[in-house]
């Protein structure tokens, strides 16, 4: 019922970029979004589909990733890519009523798309090839300098670190009580739509119960364990920088900087 | 009238790096009055294989068909089946959520479409069944129990189902010996009063001699044993290992004694009737072969 629900999109591999440092690999991404908005010509395009190709190459991810990271926002590219068309000024190409088609319009609305694909295969890469745990473990690195102006930084990232673990847990709770209640005739499918929320609270009341009672009992397990904050706590898998982690910062300031020489330069 | 499964396979994830087929190509056969236990090593199967039997998840490929349904490919069928074969998953309690224990029971009995009066006369019988008295809490709330009380309630809410076919996972998981024996009873005795057929999920050996007329043994998706227990206790002692299980603590200490040189009978249901066995080859004086 919801097992075809993945979750973080994680995809456990050996590639280079699986390999990379999340820190570096989360910098990385923010830098190179920059840098696709440098882009304007379409030597500069050419340039960025490239190194995104290149990128999706390295993972070694089946094709159909791409497809599937666009798959949420197509109803955002779709209206991108009419509003540029539709609206956009220059050579008539096609009139109908006070709706007409530009040259410029057309090549307007397939930059953008481009630009917003590009935006989205890339960052997608970022959740594709890091493990939510890792991954949080490098946000908690980033912010760790941030601690002296008031932000959590540990306990922003146990807290995700903690709601990630439990979101399958709590799918695979999901599923057995609706399993369970179906069993005994419940029916989550047809229906009202004020009939169809009727029908969630024996699936809502069990799976509330059962979050608290988890949350208490992890508590009380915490505690156990002397948990008391970040301060001066060590960690079992210290992360650290190797010579992939240069390559590839190397790489994106390389594009990055190529790009802004060719908008600016 | 049976369950019955030709060619099933069941695979998880399909298409995902995490596919795993925890079910291979069964055939089995359930018929009416059985009491059927199910072992297997943890991730053998068993839970995948229940879940088949009364249609809360569909095979992969193969058919299921429940007195001659096929329950395997339309959802629709698999509803109208669901009052046919009830289910009390692992740890029961936790499905629980209506305010009051009757409710609670009375929500199957409702959604199969019973009369008021139907459903108030079957959350009677279920909750006397499962030794609560009605008087005293049927207006409790359900989440003010204790852990065995609470699975007695999960319990009831599935046989006021009036189901033909009563799958159990693991219900004792969790309980007292003095909660497991109480639950176990009432199972056999709805077992022996009611005449349904019963599949029993167990890890507990003991519990599976005592009760099952019949034994399934899972291993890595597969059936590798089928037969009467005590036959299989008493002969298959390398495949049980093989599977991952072994035989009832009792069985194996007679099966050491046989080892030792005593003829002592081994098919056995419960250490009663092992010490008396152990009596009888001692009384027959016919033991040390040296």
């Amino acid at each position: 019922m919801l097992t075809d629900i993945t979750l973080g999109q994680y995809f456990p591999g050996t590639s280079f970029l699986h390999k990379l440092d999340p820190r570096i690999k989360i910098v990385a991404t923010m830098i190179f979004i920059v840098a696709i908005f440098f882009a304007h010509s379409l030597a500069s395009y050419a340039i960025v589909t490239a190194f995104v190709a290149l990128n999706f190459a390295i993972s070694r991810l089946p094709a159909k990733f791409i497809v599937k990271s666009l798959k949420p926002l197509w109803v955002i590219i779709i209206f991108t890519m009419g509003v540029h068309i539709f609206t956009t000024p220059g050579d008539v190409l096609w009139q109908y009523g006070i709706f007409h088609i530009t040259k410029e319009g057309l090549y307007q609305g397939a930059l953008m798309t481009a630009r917003l694909v590009f935006l989205i295969v890339f960052s997608s890469l970022l959740t594709y090839t890091t493990s939510p745990i890792v991954l949080t473990d490098g946000i908690e690195h980033l912010l760790n300098p941030f601690k002296r102006i008031g932000v959590p930084a540990h306990e922003l990232a146990m807290m995700m670190t903690i709601a990630l673990r439990f979101i399958p847990t709590l799918l695979e709770e999901t599923d057995r009580i609706m399993k369970a209640q179906t069993a005994r005739g419940a029916n989550f499918t047809s229906g009202s739509l004020l009939q169809r929320g009727k029908n969630m609270i024996p699936l809502l009341v069990p799976l509330f119960v059962s979050a608290f009672r988890r949350a208490d009992d992890l508590a009380t397990a915490m505690e156990a364990r002397c948990y008391r904050g970040g301060e001066g706590r060590t960690r079992m898998n210290e992360l650290s920088y190797t010579y992939r982690d240069g390559i590839a910062m190397a790489a994106v300031l390389i594009v990055t900087a190529v790009l802004a020489a060719m908008r600016w330069l | 009238m049976s369950i019955k499964l030709s060619n099933v396979t069941y695979t998880y994830g399909i298409g995902t790096p995490f596919e795993k087929t925890a079910l291979y190509d069964t055939d089995v056969e359930i018929h009416e009055g059985e009491f059927v236990g199910i072992i297997g090593h943890t991730g053998s199967g068993k839970s995948t294989l229940v879940q088949i039997l009364n249609g809360l998840i569909k095979p992969t490929s193969g058919t299921v068909t429940v007195d001659g349904t096929d329950i395997g490919k339309k959802t629709k069928e698999a509803m109208a089946v669901r009052h046919k074969v009830g289910m009390v998953f692992q740890y029961p309690e936790y499905q629980l959520f209506e305010e009051t224990i009757a409710k609670d029971i009375a929500f199957g009995p409702r959604n199969f479409g019973l009369s008021e009066e139907e459903i108030t006369e079957r959350v009677k019988e279920a909750m006397d069944f499962v030794g609560l008295d009605y008087k005293t809490y049927a207006d409790r709330s359900p989440f003010r129990l204790s852990g065995g009380q609470m699975r007695r309630v999960a319990i009831a809410g599935v046989i006021a189902i009036h189901p033909s076919y009563l799958i159990l996972d693991e219900p004792s998981a969790g309980l007292d010996p003095i909660g497991r024996r109480e639950i176990f009873s009432e199972i056999q005795r709805w077992h022996q009063e009611k005449g349904i057929t019963v599949i029993l999920v167990s890890h507990n050996m003991d519990d599976i001699s005592r009760l099952a007329s019949r034994l399934l043994v899972l291993s890595h998706g597969h059936i590798v044993l089928d037969g009467e227990p005590l036959n299989i206790f008493a002969t298959q002692q390398q495949a049980l290992h093989d599977a991952g299980v072994s035989v009832p603590p009792v069985t194996g200490a007679l099966q050491y004694l046989q080892g030792r040189g005593f003829a002592v009978d081994d098919r056995v249901r419960t250490v009663e009737e092992g010490a008396q066995a152990i009596f009888d080859c001692l009384k027959g004086g016919k033991g040390h072969a040296h």
